[in-house]
């Protein structure tokens, strides 16, 4: 019999699995809660700002990306708060801590919709910086996402999914 | 008290101090810990070094946390030593591979210090 995730599209493409994704990820790592910023959905493209992008992809059943995206500032206090350290810049730690948050989140948000959770594989965490730069992904069938406000700082959350077998 | 010599094992030097605040946060203040960033320096550090306890990722590069857990079995290094995966893979596939493998608990991320303090302590000797 073939797998298929039809039955579970609801499932994959229902915005409160994410949003309780990154809740479980930033009250249980973080200690802090996190909210939806209401009204604002994920827009395509990015600002001028100095950024950090993480990307970890899915494989098998599912092909897609779970993508996180956030301004130095944000990325500096999530990652102070993950480690008990102060960040000045946006070094190693910081790209690091960023992208175990996506890995988190992907792995939280699959492990929602059990189809996913035993036939989709998590790529290691690509993190991208720097300004003014677009993440393209090839003619994604839906993407899931929203802005969240976690303590002080700002994230946009994304799935990016192609077609669904 | 007995000091205790931890492997932690993850690509990620985040996790990695995560995982030893859970350790010091679970009451084994006389804890010595070893990090490696693969399977590949986790098999490394054991032909080196004896350890009480070893806490592993899966998803990694070089050599993942599932081979690195065949590996240090049929190598009969770190023998009767509790190996725990910290991993973002929670399907009951996964943890059967790992039990296979020779892990002898799973916690999933995120997880809570309180979910590393009870099930480390589950795993190791009474002092």
């Amino acid at each position: 019999m073939t797998l298929t995730l039809r039955d579970s599209a609801h499932l994959v493409s229902d915005p409160e699995n994410l949003t309780s994704s990154v809740q479980e990820v930033f009250e249980m790592m973080l200690g802090i809660a996190c909210q939806p910023v209401q009204g604002n959905e994920v827009e395509d493209g990015i600002g001028v700002a100095e950024s950090v992008t993480a990307v970890v992809g899915f494989g098998g059943i599912l092909s897609g990306a779970c993508v996180i995206r956030c301004d130095e500032a944000s990325a500096r206090q999530i990652a102070s708060r993950m480690t008990g350290m102060e960040f000045e810049a946006l070094d190693d730690v910081v790209k690091d801590a960023i992208g175990e948050i996506c890995n988190m989140v992907a792995g939280a948000w699959k492990s929602k919709v059990p189809e996913l959770a035993a036939n989709c594989g998590l790529s290691v965490p690509a993190v991208i910086t720097g300004r003014d730069y677009n993440l393209h992904m090839q003619s994604p069938e839906f993407k899931v996402g929203h802005l969240y406000s976690c303590g002080k700082s700002r994230l946009e959350v994304a799935v990016v999914c192609d077609e669904l077998l | 008290m007995r000091e205790i010599q931890a492997l932690i094992v993850d690509d990620s030097s985040v996790m990695r101090k995560i995982v030893e605040r859970s350790l010091r946060q679970a009451g084994l203040d006389a804890l010595v810990v070893i990090e490696a960033g693969s399977g590949v320096e986790g098999l490394e550090a054991l032909k080196a070094k004896r350890v009480d306890l070893i806490l592993s990722d899966i998803n990694m590069p070089a050599m993942d946390g599932l081979e690195f857990v065949r590996q240090l079995r049929s190598q009969r290094l770190a023998e009767g030593v509790p190996v725990v995966m910290i991993t973002t893979e929670s399907s009951e596939e996964h943890v059967r591979q790992a039990i296979e493998a020779g892990a002898m608990g799973y916690i999933r991320k995120p997880f809570t210090a309180d979910q590393v303090k009870q099930k480390v302590l589950s795993l190791l000797p009474a002092a």
